[in-house]
């Protein structure tokens, strides 16, 4: 029988959930022994090639990639995952939530007092993701079966999620190991 | 007046005295019942409905309503665990809530009531709603995007503190924590050693220089969900 598939990204987030995800150790052999990795910054497989079991989703949508990869993970893993406090209410990158985007934009490439850019030039080139007007947890876009806060989740977290869901167990997780924080 | 109260909770016998709320008889009695706006040095208000339990097949706030005799009490049920948990979800979906840096994380009863109840994430969508950080103070920080209106810091500042720094001011999803009016902080004889700088139950009122003190895992509610110091009372 082929392994199951696990599948992860990381949309608007900082990596630290991934690197929490590494953090699991030695665990991590006795884990590639009972999955297959799919798309993943792991491996740097760039879009899932077949049906996954799990998808692990980093980061909220904060962009029209974001929310593309999103669709992908969402119509090709059985079970989805929010992976952190970004995925599941927007984490630190929702903070400009409640600022005009043309503020922000103005901020970080015009007007902030760091900004040396005397073209006066602001990133418009077709290859660059468009903004979305704000950044939205990712259970606001497409449906999400799990949710693990935490910022990051810790190793254990992770590893208590993946080995309930692997064999099939209900997801739930012991006091301490759910945290938002 | 001197007979004893008798009631029961979940079933439970539990003995109250005269003058007893229901939740001052149950905490006695080692029964938790989640709240959010009572705090034991204040005068209850019964506003934020945490602690609704069933009496006698009608919903109470277990803060204010009298304990009395023959009273049949629901409080650890689907439907009230339901309730709560929506409340807390609100809560945090009309606030802007960042535990990742918030100095209160690990000592927040908003944060502690949602890891008991094992919440992992709201139902409702986010508002994100526009809210103000007033730093004015030397001492103290106010972060109304923080703040769940519970007017702890009001009757506090009235009750234990003879002023009257903090009123609510507005309406509805406009309604925030005023000072002296629309002052800021520093415009008001707000100090350091006053209790309303004590009892906020979340980030709001924040004393500067102390945040993040305790190392992670060592807070209040990191290993013990809030309410155990209360069920560590119970008798079998
Ligand atoms: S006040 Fe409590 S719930 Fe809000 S951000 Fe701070 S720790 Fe989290
Ligand atoms: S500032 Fe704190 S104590 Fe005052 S109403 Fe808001 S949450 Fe309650
Ligand atoms: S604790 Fe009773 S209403 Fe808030």
């Amino acid at each position: 029988m082929s392994k199951p598939r696990v599948a992860t990204t990381s949309l608007a987030g900082c990596f630290g959930c991934h690197m929490s995800l590494l953090d699991i150790d030695e665990r991590i052999l006795s884990l590639i022994e009972r999955v297959d990795f799919d798309r993943s910054p792991i491996d740097d497989i760039k879009h899932i090639s077949q049906r996954c079991a799990i998808g692990l989703i980093e980061g909220g949508c904060c962009n029209e990639e974001n929310v593309r990869v999103l669709y992908e993970f969402r119509k090709n893993c059985d079970l989805l995952i929010s992976v952190g406090d970004c995925a599941t209410m927007g984490g630190i990158p929702a903070l400009r939530n409640n600022i005009p985007l043309q503020e922000c934009i103005d901020e970080a490439y015009r007007t902030g007092v760091t900004v040396y850019n005397p073209d006066d030039i602001t990133p418009q080139d077709p290859e660059i993701p468009l903004l979305l007007n704000r950044v939205y947890p990712c259970h606001e876009v497409v449906k999400i079966d799990y949710f693990l806060p935490g910022c990051p989740p810790s190793a254990d977290t992770l590893w208590a999620a993946l080995t309930a869901l692997l064999s099939g167990q209900p997801l739930e997780l012991p006091y301490e190991l759910l945290k938002y924080d | 007046m001197n007979k004893s109260i008798h009631l029961t909770i979940d079933g439970k016998p539990v003995e109250a005295k005269h003058g007893q709320t229901i939740m001052q008889a149950a905490d006695a009695a080692g029964i938790y019942i989640p709240r959010l706006c009572s705090h034991p040095d204040l005068r209850p208000i019964g506003s934020c409905r945490v602690c609704t339990v069933i009496v006698d097949g009608r919903p109470q706030a277990a803060c204010v309503k009298p304990a009395m005799d023959g009273m049949v009490i629901e409080n650890d049920t689907p439907e009230l665990l339901q309730h709560r948990r929506n409340i807390i979800d609100m809560m945090f979906v009309e606030g802007n809530h960042f535990c990742m840096f918030c100095e209160k994380s690990g000592n927040c009863e908003l944060q502690a009531m949602a890891y008991r109840f094992g919440i992992t994430a709201p139902q409702y969508p986010f508002q994100f709603p526009e809210k103000a950080v007033d730093a004015s103070h030397p001492d103290i920080m106010l972060d109304h995007n923080r703040c769940i209106m519970c007017a702890r810091c009001v009757r506090a500042s009235q009750e234990l503190d003879g002023k009257n720094v903090f009123q609510a001011i507005g309406r509805g999803f406009h309604r925030k924590i005023g000072v002296d009016g629309e002052k800021a902080l520093a415009d008001t004889d707000m100090a350091v050693g006053d209790r309303s700088a004590d009892v906020c139950p979340v980030g709001c009122i924040i004393k500067k220089r102390i945040g993040f003190r305790t190392a992670i895992g060592r807070r209040l509610y990191d290993r013990q969900p809030i309410g155990s110091d209360i069920e560590a009372n119970a008798t079998p």
